[in-house]
């Protein structure tokens, strides 16, 4: 049924905008770009949905489902239930990458920045991974400290780059890009984003058995024959390296990775078989309606989309939340 | 069988564990003994492979534990917690079933096979009704009985208790240590409660700053001198339906 919904979420976001599309225009579009029948429809309307509209739909429907389901991993590995995506200093590490390439003139294209955080959230991952592991295991509440320290780091040098360099269109530009923002979504950067969220998909999902395991704790994860320092390993990098590409593509969108596990788990319950496919679906749903009103609720003027993310997930939280616990008592 | 043969354990600091030999028949309940930092815990790590030995060797019916891919070692033996904790909101037979993790024929999905091994433990703790149960709402001993169900769903040849009845009360500490006796698995228990360990263990080890103080059947090794060598405690110890009862004195 979330298949589903993600299907047509996909199909009637595309049609909102101020250019009017129907359903059927979209359809007709995307069969003829994948070869399936001749375009009928005439080349502006043509170029509008596959070149503006829906790659930035697509591209929501990654980068929610991406970090979501990142976010309700992390949950369970580190046994926080307050954290997410960007715990590892993976963002801020990306911003001050992206920044560090807009600063320094290195590009200013879309390629460029996207590069400059995606080196920018490697390097801070790796540092994180070095902090943390040094002279010892790799323990979950190492991992978080030294994920908010390099993160701390990262934000100052961030705000020192951008005051130094005091070029009101580059921060404008930047401020622009942290708030998150799908606004600069093109075919190239899907490509890399679907394989990775693909990738991780599968191997996440092979490991759902095993997070179920961690329940009550470490030990006894071990305890129940799962290898856990190999485990734990694994699901980090990749958790990792699929929010650095994420984080590429769109920037800092805050709130999904952290909120939308839980409110998943209110559904589905803690197993993560049943957890992770709800969650990446609503993931994606979710954020394909935010960056949809991020686009046109305040024409012709944009709202970062996570700005938004916050504005109406909190109310709806608050409700799953309130209705979540009349269920289980 | 389970046999610990001169195990040793060290951090740069002190020696935890100095030369541990003991042994578990098969189907006996052992309990292991000894003061605070006495290193119970340590030996049950490492007895449970999820700690390696310093040297020595822990076997099980003649194979080195140390040497078992962990989900092999998970199938022989189960580790019962001094009390365990989650936030997440589980159901009782969630529960039980994590103890079939190990056994796992498919990565996705429970088997008949595992539904009805988690209702039959769940029938021998006594918990046939709590099947869907919420986790978060059952008492404190209601817990352990449910963690226990879920040691015996992993079907061990050996079970660790690691100090499982520190959190209950009388009447709970006596419920499961009955039902772990009752279940008939090979069990090693260390346990806190003197008298406890008199009334269920066939035999007993007293650990003593990480070497073996004394081993053997409960009225042999449960001695006032024992009692005032380890623990530094004046007691008496008399006998009531065959097994010792330890009362003990004042400090002066």
């Amino acid at each position: 049924m979330l298949a589903a919904g993600l299907v047509l979420s996909v199909g009637a976001a595309v049609t909102v905008g101020p250019a009017d599309l129907s359903m059927g225009t979209v359809w007709s579009v995307v069969a003829a770009h994948t070869g399936l029948a001749e375009s009928t429809v005439p080349l502006l309307r043509d170029h509008i949905v596959w070149e503006l509209r829906l790659p930035r739909v697509i591209a929501a429907a990654v980068v929610g489902a991406g970090l979501a389901v990142v976010g309700a991993v992390l949950q369970t590995v580190t046994r926080n239930p307050l954290a997410d995506p960007y715990l590892l200093g993976v963002s801020s590490g990306a911003s001050l990458g992206a920044v560090g390439v807009i600063v320094l003139g290195l590009g200013a294209g879309v390629a460029a920045l996207a590069g400059g955080a995606f080196l920018g959230a490697l390097a801070a991952f790796a540092l994180v991974l070095l902090i943390a592991g040094w002279r010892g295991t790799l323990r979950p509440t190492r991992v978080v400290l030294a994920g908010v320290a390099i993160a701390q780091l990262c934000a100052a040098l961030t705000s020192f780059v951008i005051i130094w360099a005091a070029d009101p269109h580059a921060t404008q530009s930047i401020t622009f890009w942290l708030s998150g923002s799908m606004a600069r979504a093109d075919w190239t950067a899907l490509a890399w984003a679907g394989v990775a969220l693909g990738v991780a998909l599968v191997v996440i999902l092979w490991h759902a058995r095993a997070l179920n395991a961690f329940a009550f704790g470490e030990e006894a994860a071990a305890a129940l024959g799962i290898a856990v320092g190999r485990v734990r390993w694994v699901l980090l990098v990749v958790a990792a390296l699929l929010t650095a590409v994420l984080v590429a593509v769109s920037g800092a969108i805050g709130f999904v990775g952290l909120i939308l596990p839980h409110a998943a788990r209110f559904v589905t319950g803690p197993d993560h078989r049943r957890l992770l496919p709800v969650v990446a679906l609503a993931g994606a749903i979710f954020l394909i309606w935010v960056d949809t009103a991020a686009r046109t609720v305040f024409e012709p003027r944009e709202l970062p989309a996570g700005v938004l993310t916050a504005v109406i997930g909190v109310p709806a939280f608050v409700i799953l939340l309130s209705r979540g616990r009349d269920a289980a008592r | 069988m389970l046999r610990v043969d001169d195990v040793s354990w060290a951090v740069p600091a002190a020696r935890i564990l100095d030369g541990v030999t003991c042994a578990a028949p098969r189907g006996s309940l052992v309990g292991l003994l000894g003061p605070n930092g006495s290193g119970k815990t340590t030996l049950l790590r490492i007895v449970a492979g999820l700690l390696p030995a310093g040297s020595g060797a822990v076997t099980l019916d003649g194979d080195t534990v140390a040497a078992m891919p962990r989900a092999v070692a998970a199938r022989r033996m189960a580790l019962l917690a001094q009390h365990s904790e989650t936030d997440l909101d589980l159901t009782v037979t969630e529960v039980v079933l994590l103890g079939r993790t190990p056994h796992r024929r498919s990565r996705w999905s429970e088997g008949d096979t595992d539904r009805a091994i988690a209702g039959q433990v769940l029938d021998q703790v006594d918990l046939a009704d709590f099947a869907d149960r919420k986790w978060q709402t059952l008492s404190g001993g209601e817990r352990q009985r449910v963690q226990l169900a879920r040691a015996l769903a992993q079907e061990p040849e050996l079970l660790l208790l690691d100090e499982p009845t520190n959190h209950l009360d009388i009447g709970h500490q006596l419920q499961l240590l009955h039902l772990v006796r009752r279940s008939g698995t090979t069990t090693l228990a260390a346990l806190h409660d003197l008298n406890l360990a008199a009334m269920f263990c066939d035999l007993v080890v007293v650990l003593d700053q990480g070497r073996v103080a004394a081993s053997g059947a409960p009225f042999k090794v449960l001695t006032p001198d024992l009692l005032k060598q380890v623990y530094g405690v004046d007691a008496d110890v008399t006998t009531h339906d065959g097994r010792p009862v330890i009362t003990y004195r004042r400090p002066t």
